[in-house]
Protein backbone atom coordinates (compact mmCIF):
# COMPACT_ATOMS: atom_id res chain seq x y z
CA UNK A 1 0.00 0.00 0.00
CA UNK A 2 1.45 3.52 -1.16
CA UNK A 3 -0.07 5.22 1.98
CA UNK A 4 2.25 2.83 4.34
CA UNK A 5 4.87 5.64 3.90
CA UNK A 6 4.89 8.86 5.77
CA UNK A 7 6.61 11.66 4.86
CA UNK A 8 8.75 12.57 8.17
CA UNK A 9 10.22 15.77 9.02
CA UNK A 10 13.29 14.76 7.68
CA UNK A 11 11.95 14.42 4.41
CA UNK A 12 10.51 18.02 4.30
CA UNK A 13 13.85 19.39 5.83
CA UNK A 14 16.24 17.40 2.88
CA UNK A 15 13.84 18.99 0.45
CA UNK A 16 14.49 22.23 1.81
CA UNK A 17 18.15 22.28 2.21
CA UNK A 18 17.66 20.53 -1.83
CA UNK A 19 15.95 23.75 -2.47
CA UNK A 20 18.26 26.36 -0.81
CA UNK A 21 20.89 24.30 -2.90
CA UNK A 22 19.15 25.35 -5.84
CA UNK A 23 18.72 28.66 -4.80
CA UNK A 24 22.41 29.29 -4.43
CA UNK A 25 23.73 28.19 -7.42
CA UNK A 26 21.06 30.55 -9.38
CA UNK A 27 22.39 33.44 -7.98
CA UNK A 28 25.92 32.42 -8.29
CA UNK A 29 25.41 31.26 -11.76
CA UNK A 30 22.95 33.41 -13.22
CA UNK A 31 23.25 37.10 -14.89
CA UNK A 32 19.94 38.70 -15.39
CA UNK A 33 19.52 40.31 -11.85
CA UNK A 34 16.13 39.85 -12.24
CA UNK A 35 16.38 35.36 -12.44
CA UNK A 36 18.97 36.15 -9.49
CA UNK A 37 16.02 37.70 -7.56
CA UNK A 38 13.90 34.44 -7.85
CA UNK A 39 16.62 32.77 -6.65
CA UNK A 40 16.75 34.64 -3.62
CA UNK A 41 13.40 34.35 -2.97
CA UNK A 42 13.85 30.60 -3.66
CA UNK A 43 16.45 30.38 -0.92
CA UNK A 44 14.05 32.36 1.47
CA UNK A 45 11.43 29.42 0.56
CA UNK A 46 12.97 26.74 1.17
CA UNK A 47 13.86 28.32 5.06
CA UNK A 48 10.19 29.11 5.45
CA UNK A 49 9.20 25.24 4.60
CA UNK A 50 11.82 24.17 7.50
CA UNK A 51 10.28 26.09 9.45
CA UNK A 52 7.02 25.40 8.93
CA UNK A 53 8.31 21.37 8.95
CA UNK A 54 10.11 22.13 12.36
CA UNK A 55 6.95 24.07 14.31
CA UNK A 56 4.55 21.30 12.82
CA UNK A 57 6.99 18.79 14.42
CA UNK A 58 7.55 19.86 17.57
CA UNK A 59 4.26 21.13 18.01
CA UNK A 60 5.30 25.14 18.52
CA UNK A 61 3.53 27.94 16.57
CA UNK A 62 6.45 30.50 16.83
CA UNK A 63 7.97 28.59 13.80
CA UNK A 64 4.49 29.82 11.94
CA UNK A 65 5.15 33.32 13.41
CA UNK A 66 8.57 33.29 12.15
CA UNK A 67 7.56 32.73 8.64
CA UNK A 68 5.11 35.17 8.50
CA UNK A 69 7.27 37.78 9.24
CA UNK A 70 10.43 36.31 6.25
CA UNK A 71 7.11 36.57 4.20
CA UNK A 72 6.88 40.20 5.16
CA UNK A 73 10.29 40.97 4.94
CA UNK A 74 10.50 39.40 1.10
CA UNK A 75 7.81 41.13 0.26
CA UNK A 76 9.36 44.50 1.37
CA UNK A 77 12.98 43.41 -0.19
CA UNK A 78 11.36 42.38 -3.48
CA UNK A 79 9.47 45.88 -3.63
CA UNK A 80 12.53 47.70 -3.34
CA UNK A 81 14.95 45.46 -5.33
CA UNK A 82 12.60 45.40 -8.00
CA UNK A 83 12.36 49.40 -7.82
CA UNK A 84 16.25 49.20 -8.12
CA UNK A 85 16.03 47.22 -11.17
CA UNK A 86 13.37 49.13 -13.02
CA UNK A 87 15.73 52.37 -12.36
CA UNK A 88 18.82 50.86 -13.66
CA UNK A 89 16.99 49.14 -16.86
CA UNK A 90 15.61 52.55 -17.45
CA UNK A 91 18.86 53.87 -17.81
CA UNK A 92 20.29 51.20 -19.78
CA UNK A 93 18.29 48.37 -21.18
CA UNK A 94 19.74 44.55 -21.02
CA UNK A 95 21.77 44.98 -17.77
CA UNK A 96 23.49 42.10 -16.13
CA UNK A 97 25.21 41.69 -12.99
CA UNK A 98 28.66 42.40 -14.78
CA UNK A 99 27.64 45.62 -16.50
CA UNK A 100 26.86 47.24 -12.95
CA UNK A 101 30.06 46.46 -11.54
CA UNK A 102 31.47 49.85 -13.45
CA UNK A 103 29.23 51.18 -9.75
CA UNK A 104 32.13 49.75 -7.62
CA UNK A 105 34.73 52.70 -6.72
CA UNK B 1 -2.22 9.83 1.29
CA UNK B 2 0.23 12.51 2.68
CA UNK B 3 3.09 10.81 0.54
CA UNK B 4 1.31 11.32 -2.59
CA UNK B 5 0.71 15.25 -2.08
CA UNK B 6 4.30 15.18 -0.86
CA UNK B 7 5.59 13.51 -3.57
CA UNK B 8 3.64 15.55 -6.02
CA UNK B 9 4.15 18.49 -4.59
CA UNK B 10 8.22 18.32 -4.43
CA UNK B 11 8.04 17.62 -7.64
CA UNK B 12 6.62 20.36 -8.81
CA UNK B 13 8.95 22.78 -6.64
CA UNK B 14 12.06 20.85 -7.21
CA UNK B 15 10.92 21.13 -11.23
CA UNK B 16 10.15 25.06 -11.00
CA UNK B 17 13.16 25.77 -8.81
CA UNK B 18 15.73 23.85 -11.75
CA UNK B 19 13.49 25.41 -14.48
CA UNK B 20 14.34 29.23 -12.78
CA UNK B 21 18.00 28.51 -12.44
CA UNK B 22 18.38 26.40 -15.74
CA UNK B 23 15.64 27.98 -18.39
CA UNK B 24 17.04 31.17 -20.33
CA UNK B 25 13.66 32.34 -20.47
CA UNK B 26 11.96 32.78 -17.11
CA UNK B 27 8.64 33.64 -17.48
CA UNK B 28 7.21 30.63 -17.70
CA UNK B 29 8.43 28.32 -15.28
CA UNK B 30 7.85 31.31 -12.25
CA UNK B 31 5.31 30.93 -10.39
CA UNK B 32 5.50 32.12 -6.76
CA UNK B 33 4.27 34.33 -4.00
CA UNK B 34 5.11 37.35 -5.26
CA UNK B 35 4.71 36.31 -8.68
CA UNK B 36 2.28 39.21 -9.85
CA UNK B 37 5.00 41.76 -9.02
CA UNK B 38 7.60 39.39 -11.05
CA UNK B 39 5.52 39.52 -13.72
CA UNK B 40 4.71 43.12 -13.86
CA UNK B 41 8.16 44.09 -13.75
CA UNK B 42 9.29 41.41 -16.90
CA UNK B 43 6.11 42.57 -18.68
CA UNK B 44 7.01 46.35 -18.09
CA UNK B 45 11.27 45.89 -18.81
CA UNK B 46 10.96 43.16 -21.98
CA UNK B 47 13.08 40.71 -20.50
CA UNK B 48 11.77 37.81 -22.38
CA UNK B 49 14.62 37.70 -25.10
CA UNK B 50 16.87 34.71 -23.45
CA UNK B 51 20.04 35.18 -22.36
CA UNK B 52 22.80 33.65 -23.87
CA UNK B 53 23.82 30.75 -21.53
CA UNK B 54 26.54 29.36 -23.71
CA UNK B 55 29.01 31.67 -22.45
CA UNK B 56 30.51 31.86 -19.19
CA UNK B 57 31.73 35.27 -18.38
CA UNK B 58 33.79 34.67 -15.55
CA UNK B 59 36.23 31.21 -16.06
CA UNK B 60 35.08 28.25 -13.90
CA UNK B 61 32.47 29.96 -12.42
CA UNK B 62 29.47 27.18 -12.72
CA UNK B 63 31.68 23.98 -11.48
CA UNK B 64 32.97 26.04 -8.52
CA UNK B 65 29.02 27.23 -8.03
CA UNK B 66 27.67 23.40 -8.83
CA UNK B 67 30.10 22.14 -6.40
CA UNK B 68 29.33 25.15 -3.47
CA UNK B 69 25.64 24.11 -4.00
CA UNK B 70 26.31 20.57 -4.02
CA UNK B 71 28.70 20.53 -0.87
CA UNK B 72 25.96 23.07 0.87
CA UNK B 73 22.96 21.05 0.77
CA UNK B 74 25.26 17.22 1.52
CA UNK B 75 26.43 19.35 4.27
CA UNK B 76 22.95 20.39 5.61
CA UNK B 77 21.50 16.96 5.00
CA UNK B 78 24.23 14.96 6.91
CA UNK B 79 23.11 17.41 9.81
CA UNK B 80 19.44 16.07 9.34
CA UNK B 81 20.51 12.83 8.99
CA UNK B 82 22.71 12.98 11.97
CA UNK B 83 20.10 15.15 14.03
CA UNK B 84 16.86 13.43 13.14
CA UNK B 85 16.65 11.63 16.46
CA UNK B 86 16.70 14.71 18.51
CA UNK B 87 14.00 15.98 17.10
CA UNK B 88 11.78 13.16 16.11
CA UNK B 89 11.70 12.25 20.03
CA UNK B 90 9.46 15.55 20.48
CA UNK B 91 6.69 14.27 19.11
CA UNK B 92 3.38 15.61 18.67
CA UNK B 93 1.67 18.13 16.27
CA UNK B 94 -0.28 21.54 16.35
CA UNK B 95 -3.71 21.20 16.88
CA UNK B 96 -4.96 20.37 13.43
CA UNK B 97 -8.63 22.40 12.50
CA UNK B 98 -11.33 19.70 13.34
CA UNK B 99 -15.20 20.61 13.34
CA UNK B 100 -15.32 21.42 16.79
CA UNK B 101 -12.43 23.49 16.88
CA UNK B 102 -11.79 24.81 12.61
CA UNK B 103 -9.70 28.00 14.16
CA UNK B 104 -7.52 26.61 16.71
CA UNK B 105 -4.33 26.67 15.23
CA UNK B 106 -5.19 30.21 13.71
CA UNK B 107 -6.02 31.26 17.26
CA UNK B 108 -2.34 30.24 18.75
CA UNK B 109 -1.21 31.65 16.06
CA UNK B 110 -2.90 35.35 16.36
CA UNK B 111 -1.92 34.95 20.11
CA UNK B 112 1.70 34.86 19.07
CA UNK B 113 2.13 37.40 16.90
CA UNK B 114 -0.28 40.04 18.70
CA UNK B 115 0.96 39.40 22.48
CA UNK B 116 4.31 37.86 21.93
CA UNK B 117 5.65 38.98 19.06
CA UNK B 118 3.67 42.54 19.06
CA UNK B 119 6.65 44.65 18.52
CA UNK B 120 8.39 42.91 15.66
CA UNK B 121 4.71 43.42 13.90
CA UNK B 122 4.93 46.94 14.65
CA UNK B 123 8.17 47.09 13.64
CA UNK B 124 6.92 45.14 10.35
CA UNK B 125 4.29 47.93 9.39
CA UNK B 126 7.12 50.40 9.54
CA UNK B 127 8.74 48.25 7.31
CA UNK B 128 6.58 47.95 4.46
CA UNK B 129 6.11 51.53 5.27
CA UNK B 130 9.74 52.71 4.23
CA UNK B 131 9.38 49.94 1.82
CA UNK B 132 6.39 51.53 -0.85
CA UNK B 133 7.62 55.59 -0.21
CA UNK B 134 11.14 54.32 -1.03
CA UNK B 135 10.28 52.48 -4.35
CA UNK B 136 7.97 55.24 -4.97
CA UNK B 137 10.44 58.00 -4.56
CA UNK B 138 12.46 55.68 -6.39
CA UNK B 139 10.37 54.98 -9.50
CA UNK B 140 9.10 58.27 -10.17
CA UNK B 141 11.02 60.00 -13.39
CA UNK B 142 12.28 63.28 -12.21
CA UNK B 143 10.16 66.16 -13.84
CA UNK B 144 13.30 68.35 -14.73
CA UNK B 145 15.27 65.05 -16.04
CA UNK B 146 12.51 62.98 -17.36
CA UNK B 147 10.45 65.33 -19.81
CA UNK B 148 13.87 66.25 -21.61
CA UNK B 149 14.88 63.13 -22.99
Amino acid sequence: MLSAIEPTTSWYLILSAVLFGIGTVGVLVRRNPLVMFMCIELMLNAVNLSFVALATQLSNVNGQVAVFFVMVVAAAEVVVGLGIIVSIMRRRTDATADDLSGLKG
Amino acid sequence: MELVVFVLAAAMVLGGALGVVTRSNPVIVYAGAIVVLFLFVIMLLGVDESEDLSVEPIAKQRPLALILGGGLVAIIIAAVVTGRENFSAAGGALESATLESPDANIRALARSIFSTNVFAFEITSVLLLVAVVGTVVMARRMKSLGTGK
